[in-house]
């Protein structure tokens, strides 16, 4: 199941299908979809975080990992992204769901 | 004179020292090759059985066993504490100084539970009205205050993942329905599943067929729930997301992390302990002569000894051919195999891989009587024959009957996949490894 967001192509719940057709001007739209208006430097340094991650490991970082590594504070990052930091970072960002592996 | 050093005596290790030895008979024989294993204890615990303890199906004595009588007579046996690897100048160092050189290194030392770095988790209430069961003393602490339950709120709950066997927190939900039934009082007890995941399992045909059988057994499901806090006086844990969750009775499965001594050698692991591995061939990123198997590797499958097995069906001729300077070969695919225990009697069986989701279907090939994803008495009896199967064919390194190290689509169904085209930055450049010698 799959549709289209700005001409890129989407799963069924919003996650890109391709990491590679990724924009900072899609990240945008995304993340107003997600009820985001805007996206802070803050914001920016956990999509980027996540993007950078899964680039290098091939792997969705989960939230535990963002607590760890990310630079940014758990109470923060719900703050951030009340929705779910590492689910809604993972979309912004244009990398598949973090699935917590099997 | 080579060198194998094996770190862990639990489940992969165990079983990579029966293997190898068997493999490299020639060489272990004549002294050309020798095999050191090293652990802290000789307790080996047969893990899947924790979750029988708190039921008072299993006592301690059913699932611990000596060390040496799971390894071959060749295998050196070494108890002491693993405090860090020279992963550049080959060296193991033990915690009271000693220093073990290898030309090999195989790091099993598996996964540890992390309940500390929970904020509040082992304060006041642990063990009191709040358990976990991957450990013995807490599965033992448990079964004493389940046995005594008058009723109330049973929140079964999982921290973060990863853990090991994914799917034990739902079993011991299960299980609890089945426990409470037989006593007569499940009106009193309210059972609640609480997971950080959206969904109760992770892939999602298996996560809707193991919702439906929540329901039907009348467990709570709350999903997306990140614990931030458990406050053991007040019986409540609070969500980063300021949702709380009060219980009588809180079973846990709490963080998890590799060996710390992974995080002390350089550039061996990641941000958690677990060795960073490479998904096809088992080789470690830290260095060439050094493997990981079992759940100390971060790779993206189970935590789970069928998965322990499958992979040191490719690591032990992956290290004889590195010994050989043969090629590795790719053969790893992440295949994993669960039974589910469902509770009455039954359980359902999952089979799966980094690429296929657990489907429905029969297995291990069409028409055999054992279905997949669908509860049925067998599958109970063969998680039941488990035990057995560890300590008599896993343990030693045999093939099991039925099971091959690839995942095999023969009476599967196959539901549409969902993939996505980018590269993995770890994907196999070349699929068949050098022959075997
Ligand atoms: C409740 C429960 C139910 C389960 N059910 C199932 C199931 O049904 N099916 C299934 O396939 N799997 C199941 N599993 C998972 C299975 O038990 C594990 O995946 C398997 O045991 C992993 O093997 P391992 O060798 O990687 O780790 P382990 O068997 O844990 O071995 C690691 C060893 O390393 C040693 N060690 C660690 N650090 C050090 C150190 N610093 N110094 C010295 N020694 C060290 C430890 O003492 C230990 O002996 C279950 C697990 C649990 C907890």
């Amino acid at each position: 199941m799959s549709t289209t967001l700005a001409g890129v192509a989407v799963d069924a719940e919003g996650f890109l299908l391709h990491p590679e057709d990724w924009t900072e001007a899609l990240a945008a739209e995304i993340a107003r979809g997600a009820g985001i208006d805007e996206l802070t430097p803050r914001h920016w340094l956990v999509v980027r975080f996540m993007r950078h991650r899964y680039l290098a490991t091939g792997t969705a970082p989960t939230i535990r990992t963002l607590g760890k590594a990310s630079g940014v504070e758990m109470k923060e990052l719900y703050q951030l992204f009340p929705k779910g930091p590492a689910k809604i970072a993972a979309k912004i960002g244009g990398i598949p769901k973090p699935r917590g592996c099997i | 004179m080579k060198h194998i050093v094996i770190l862990g005596a639990g489940t992969a290790g165990t079983i990579m020292a029966n293997r190898l030895t068997r493999l490299l008979t020639r060489e272990v024989r004549s002294g050309a090759l020798d095999i050191t294993i090293v652990d802290r204890d000789d307790q080996h615990l047969y893990q899947p059985g924790l979750l029988f303890i708190p039921f008072g199906i299993y006592e301690r004595r059913d699932i611990v066993r000596s060390r040496h009588a799971t390894l071959p007579h060749h295998v050196r046996l070494l108890y002491g504490e693993i405090d860090r690897v020279d992963t550049q100048g080959s060296a193991v160092v033990l915690t009271d100084g000693r220093a073990l050189g290898y030309d090999v290194l195989i790091v099993a030392t598996g996964a540890r539970t992390l309940p500390g770095e929970t904020a509040g988790l082992t304060g006041h209430g642990w063990y009191e009205n709040a358990f976990d069961f991957f450990s013995l003393e807490g599965a033992e602490a448990l079964r004493t205050r389940l046995d005594a339950f008058p009723g109330g709120r049973l929140v079964v709950n999982v921290m973060d993942m990863p853990i090991k066997c994914p799917v034990a927190p739902l079993e011991f939900a299960f299980l609890a329905d089945w426990f409470f039934t037989k006593k007569g009082m499940r009106d009193k007890v309210q059972l609640t599943y609480a997971t950080p995941l959206d969904a109760a399992f992770t892939r999602p045909v298996a996560a809707a067929r193991l919702a439906h059988l929540l329901a039907e057994k009348d467990i709570e499901l709350v999903t997306e729930f990140n614990v931030g806090s458990v406050d053991g006086t007040a019986q409540r844990m609070r969500g980063w997301d300021d949702r709380e969750l009060a219980y009588d009775l809180l079973v846990t499965v709490p963080l998890h992390g590799g060996a710390s001594f992974v995080g002390r050698s350089q550039a061996m692991g990641d941000d958690f302990d677990f060795v960073r591995t490479h998904k096809y061939t088992l080789q470690a990123l830290a260095a060439e002569n050094i493997f990981a198997i079992g759940d100390a590797t971060d790779l993206p499958t189970s935590k789970a000894g069928s998965v322990a097995h499958f992979e040191s069906e490719v690591l032990a001729p992956n290290i004889a051919r590195f010994l050989h300077g043969v090629p590795l070969a790719h053969d790893f695919d992440g295949h994993a195999n669960c039974f589910v225990e469902t509770g009455h009697d039954k359980a359902l069986l999952i089979d799966f891989n980094y690429d296929t989701e657990p489907l429905p279907g029969d297995f291990p090939f069409a028409g055999s009587p054992l279905p997949l994803l669908e509860e049925s008495r067998l599958a109970h009896q063969a998680k039941r024959a488990l035990r057995w199967v560890y300590w008599n064919l896993l343990l030693p390194g045999h093939a099991v009957p039925g099971l091959s190290p690839q995942l095999s689509m023969a009476g599967k169904h196959a539901a549409p996949v969902e993939t996505h085209t980018f590269p993995d930055p770890r994907a196999p450049q070349t699929k068949r490894g050098g022959a075997v010698k």
